[in-house]
């Protein structure tokens, strides 16, 4: 199970990467794996704002769906348009070209209660 | 009568398999004894040869398959044998909701050719594979339209049928969204552009629009789809199946969903129900539409199949966040109107719209001619239904045709003041000139 | 290989309507379509021949078992479709002046009445189009019920076991869903629905027997916990087979209901409606109910719009799916009071002989017996890898429809069985002895399971691609 040791995860296998002001927000490969082939996502608008663990995206197989939580508070500014239209990028590449969106950080400290990879590694095993 | 194929024997050495002397001890194991109740109050059953005895007794109270000139929605059309014959396939009517693809390719295709037909039919991307009726399909078009654009307020033209405006009303009442009426012109009939200027703004989520009309009037469908679009709303037209063989398709006018009352693509009139509703919609709106959809697809020898698709929008995954609650639908409504499609092809469909308009205008011409007889709206372009004020006795119209065996024309003095003089008239192809004679005859005649 | 409809090449020329008034036809082209619809014109043999290949490419109740649990798949007589298809019934304008329709309105007023009796409800409407439709209505009637009592009750529990209908119905009707962790039976404990009962609860919605095809023998403590907490109760009644003549909802404390006429009372399934789901009231919701209802004035009957100002609203047009309400009174006629409990009876007999005979196969999450369907779980059973779904699809190659599969979500690899009264003992044998000869392939030759079915006219298909790339038309 790939769980890149440079970025951060929440309990909900959402995985979280900052660049400046920025975080990147996607599922990691354990969830991708779980949820076998992906038919669909749905993503938040570019200005919502969300609360920390708030839904703000779905995920969708043939049988099932599942809600994706916001690592952080903030304002969505950016979404991966391309898995709208190949949501396999999701299964194929996690970390990269399967990113879900950019939120802007609204707060430093919410950074804290996300795990390492390695605490991730453990709390899947 | 009793439909159990088992034997006292056989029930006996299934009791005993159980390990219970009678079914008394198997209830009494799990059945509160507060709750039991010993049997019911009903007659006791009785034989087929009785059943139709009982039956028939019913129907002679109904007066049925006579010349009808009332539409509001339901309409005698003809149903060519060929569409009996295949609903009446017990492998398509005992069949169950096609979940398991591979022993139900007969249900999929069919419903993957009607979804392909009321694209055709509206010129939209997408068509679900049926609702309850037309006044579902407008009340979830409207819910559709407020779930994907988040605003709260839709636009409905007052024309739309009154039922339908009911229904949307219900399914809306406890989402909190206001619903504004727009006027129509009382000339002409036509939704009021400047009513519809002034009413919409960014907020409004869609604009819905009848054509033809509840009153039967045809609208300017892309006027009003243009003013949609300005406002950044959606457009929703509600239209008669039966007219898209000719007229100009709400694809082709810029609608965002169309919705509508199957029943007059093959299925009778039935009291008003069983029927079925349409939906299509633009691609954009596939993953947000309500219902079922079949897709095309592969098995993994390569052959095409069908299978139920998108179900992860339905309630029996998202449950709560389903785009709706719908389950079971209208498959054998929806199969008549594909079966009636198929045997109409496209030739047909222009044949149909073309009778009913001929049929229409000469009754209209000669209704006009009727002393106290006057069309209600001037200029008006409709298609198969027309209203007219008259100074005639109302009522004695009715009762003098039903003397003959004529389902007159509807009065609308349930539509209000305005129309409390006014009557609604229905011609479709199934009415023979001297029928359509007839009718004028006897209305002549009243005072 | 069928084609599909639109690869078949035109083949008719010949008109299908005549037209003897003068052709005038004249439309502005402002209003006319600019392109013919893609829809061939075809012969009447050629259409036949489609879709009469097309049907028998379906398995349907009247050639197979159909073991579904939650569905109640029995046999529909066909008398039913017989005289809901004569015309006397058929062709009738909704809006014929009453007096030309008193037999259908007769029908609607005896059908209810008897609902009543069956379920011990006081009132119906039969408007909604479908269970989930009924659902909506009933819950509806539950928030105008507090509101007319200007209470705020926001929320409706709902177990873990219930139907997916459940939970999207309460959000339709603008209510919030808080869910009821059920037993390992899938019963409801009186304790922990104390737990999270608040004064904003409006109701609880349940069916009974459960989804697992136990009976909630708590329901009388139940009711009395919601009705003293000022709450209401909800029955879902897919599973009305089990207890006609044997225990009336209405008894155990029901206040609001629905009926499936396509599940409990013989009616079509017709490959996915129409169905039909009247909702039951007792009589303090009455005014509440979607008008008309038929009334009986000394002997004429009529459509009464009289509580329209109190009704939650139109729920669809006219009066109810017509053709499947006269069905189901149909079949009430023909088997009689008598006759509904026996079939409920036989539908428990039938589905307890089931479960005693692959006890000893597979596991019972809910125990050694059961009312008219039980639920048993794959996991253990089965070979190497191979899952319900497997046994399911494996079932297709011996003829039988699948039973219910992943239903309900709180018991891993579910399968829902129930078989109805409408089956013989024999055919019972036989499905226990090839359910049971699948569980061994499953050991033995695990891939032959894996890769079923292989005897239907396609093998599994491509979902996947069904969904990432749909073709939804032609």
């Amino acid at each position: 199970m790939n769980i890149p040791s440079n970025l951060l995860y929440a309990k909900t296998h959402e995985w979280a990467k900052k660049e400046g002001n920025k975080i990147y927000v996607g599922i990691t490969d354990h969830a991708q794996h779980e949820i076998t082939d992906i038919v669909h996502v749905e993503l938040p608008e570019v200005g919502k704002k969300f609360k920390k663990n708030q839904p703000c995206a779905v995920v969708e197989s043939v049988k099932s769906a599942f809600d994706i939580y916001s690592p952080v508070s903030g304002t969505v500014v950016e979404i991966n348009d391309a898995v709208l239209s190949s949501p396999e990028l999701i299964n194929q590449s996690p970390y990269e070209k399967g990113f879900f969106f950019a939120i802007e950080l609204e707060s430093e400290n919410d950074l804290k209660d996300l795990m390492s990879s390695q605490d991730y590694e453990n709390s899947i095993k | 009568m009793n439909y159990i194929p088992v034997s006292k024997q056989d029930k006996q050495k299934m009791l005993e398999v159980i390990g219970v002397k009678n079914e008394d001890e198997l209830f009494s194991k799990q059945i509160p004894e507060k709750v039991r109740a010993s049997k019911i109050n009903l007659s006791d059953g009785i034989s087929e040869l009785k059943v139709l005895e009982l039956f028939k007794e019913y129907g002679l109270k109904n007066i049925s398959s006579a010349v009808c000139f009332r539409g509001a929605g339901i309409y005698d059309h003809f149903v060519p044998a060929a569409v009996d014959e295949i609903t009446g396939r017990s492998d398509f009517w005992t069949a169950y909701t096609p979940y398991q693809a591979e022993a139900s390719q007969g249900t999929l295709q069919a419903i993957f050719e009607y979804q392909s037909m009321i694209c055709e039919l509206t010129g939209l991307d997408t068509s679900n594979a049926s609702m309850y009726d037309g006044a579902t399909a407008a009340a979830e078009a409207a819910l559709l339209a407020v779930r994907t654009s988040r605003k709260n307020k839709i636009a409905v033209a007052e024309t739309l049928n009154p039922q339908y405006i009911e229904v949307i009303e219900t399914y809306l009442k406890k989402q909190n969204v206001k619903i504004i009426k727009i006027e129509s012109d009382e000339k002409t009939g036509i939704v009021s552009i400047s009513d519809l200027q002034n009413k919409t703004d960014a907020d409004t989520a869609c604009v819905m629009v009848q054509s033809p009309n509840f009153f039967g009037v045809v609208e300017d469908m892309q006027s009003l789809s243009d003013i949609a679009k300005s406002k950044n709303a959606l457009f929703a037209a509600v239209v008669n199946p039966v007219t898209l063989g000719l007229f100009k398709t709400p694809g082709e006018y810029g609608a965002d969903i169309a919705v509508g009352e199957g029943q007059p693509l093959g299925n009778k009139m039935h009291l008003g129900g069983s029927t079925f509703g349409f939906m299509a919609v633009k691609k954009s709106l596939e993953w947000k539409m309500p219902g079922r959809v079949v897709g095309k697809t592969t098995d993994k020898n390569g052959r095409t199949g069908f299978v139920l698709t998108l179900q992860s929008r339905e309630q029996h995954i998202r449950r709560e966040k389903a785009t709706s609650n719908i389950c079971t639908n209208s498959a054998l409504n929806a199969l008549a109107a594909c079966a009636y499609t198929a045997v109409l092809g496209k030739s047909g469909l222009k044949e149909l719209a073309e009778t009913n308009i001929s049929k229409a205008r000469y009754a209209f011409n000669k209704i006009k001619n009727i002393e106290g007889f006057s069309p209600l709206f001037e200029n008006g372009i409709f298609f198969n239904e027309f209203v007219f004020k008259t100074t005639k006795n109302i009522k004695k119209i009715e009762k003098e045709l039903l003397k003959k065996g004529i389902i007159g024309p509807l009065s609308l003095a349930f539509c209000g003041k305005k129309y409390k003089d006014c009557l609604m008239f229905a011609v479709t192809e199934k009415r023979t000139k001297n029928e359509i004679d007839a009718l004028v005859e006897i209305i002549s005649k009243v005072k | 290989m069928n084609k599909i409809l639109n690869e078949i090449n035109s083949d008719r020329e010949c008109a299908i309507f005549d037209c003897d008034v003068e052709r005038d036809i004249a439309v502005d082209d402002k209003y006319k379509r600019k392109n013919n619809p893609n829809i061939p014109d075809l012969a009447e043999g050629t259409v036949i021949r489609h879709y009469t290949a097309l049907s028998r490419k379906n398995y349907a109740l009247s050639t197979t078992f159909y073991p579904l649990g939650s569905c109640t798949m029995k046999y529909n007589p066909v008398i039913n479709e017989k005289i809901a298809s004569c015309a006397k019934f058929a062709e009738v304008h909704p809006l014929q002046p009453e007096s030309t329709v008193q037999g259908s309105l007769e029908i609607m007023f005896e059908l209810e009445k008897a609902l009543c009796e069956i379920s011990g409800m006081n009132n119906f409407t039969l408007q909604p189009a479908a269970g989930a439709h009924g659902e909506h209505t009933g819950l509806l009637i539950i928030a105008d019920y507090f509101k007319s009592r200007k209470e705020k009750r926001t929320k409706i529990i709902v177990p873990d076991s219930a139907h997916g209908t459940n939970p999207a119905s309460a959000n339709l009707s603008g209510f919030e869903v808080i869910s009821l962790k059920s037993e390992h039976d899938g019963t409801l404990s009186p304790d922990k629905l104390k737990e999270i009962l608040t004064s904003e609860v409006a109701c609880i919605m349940m069916t009974n027997p459960n989804t697992l095809g136990v009976f909630e023998k708590h329901i009388p403590e139940i009711a009395e916990i919601m009705h003293a907490n000022g709450s209401l109760l909800y029955y879902d009644g897919a599973n009305l087979n089990a207890v006609m003549g044997i225990a009336r909802p209405g008894d155990m404390g029901f206040d609001v209901m629905h009926i499936n006429l396509h599940k409990t009372f013989s009616t079509p399934h017709g490959g996915g409606g129409p169905g039909s789901g009247p909702v039951g009231v007792k009589s303090f919701l009455k005014d509440f109910l979607p008008v008309p209802t038929v009334v009986n004035e000394n002997g004429i009957f009529k459509l009464n719009y009289k509580n329209k100002k109190t009704s939650v609203g139109r729920m669809k047009a006219f009066y109810g799916n017509f053709p499947v309400l006269l069905k189901a009174l149909v079949y009430i006629k023909s088997i009689g009071g008598n006759g509904l409990k026996e079939a409920s009876v036989q539908a428990n007999i039938n589905a307890n002989y089931v479960l005693n005979l692959l006890k000893d196969k597979v596991a019972i999450p809910a125990g050694n017996v059961c009312t008219h369907e039980f639920v048993l779980s794959s996991k253990g059973s089965l070979g190497d890898g191979v899952r319900t779904l497997d046994v399911a699809k494996r079932l297709l190659d011996y003829g039988y429809y699948a039973p219910t599969i992943y239903f309900p979500l709180i018991v891993e690899e579910a399968m829902m069985i129930e078989p109805t009264e409408t089956e013989s003992k024999q055919t019972l044998d036989e499905f226990i002895k090839v359910l049971s000869g699948i569980i061994d392939e499953s050991k033995n030759n695990p891939e032959l399971v894996k890769n079923a079915p292989s005897k239907t006219p396609v093998s599994r298909l491509n979902e996947v691609e069904a969904a990432r790339n749909p073709k939804l038309r032609w």
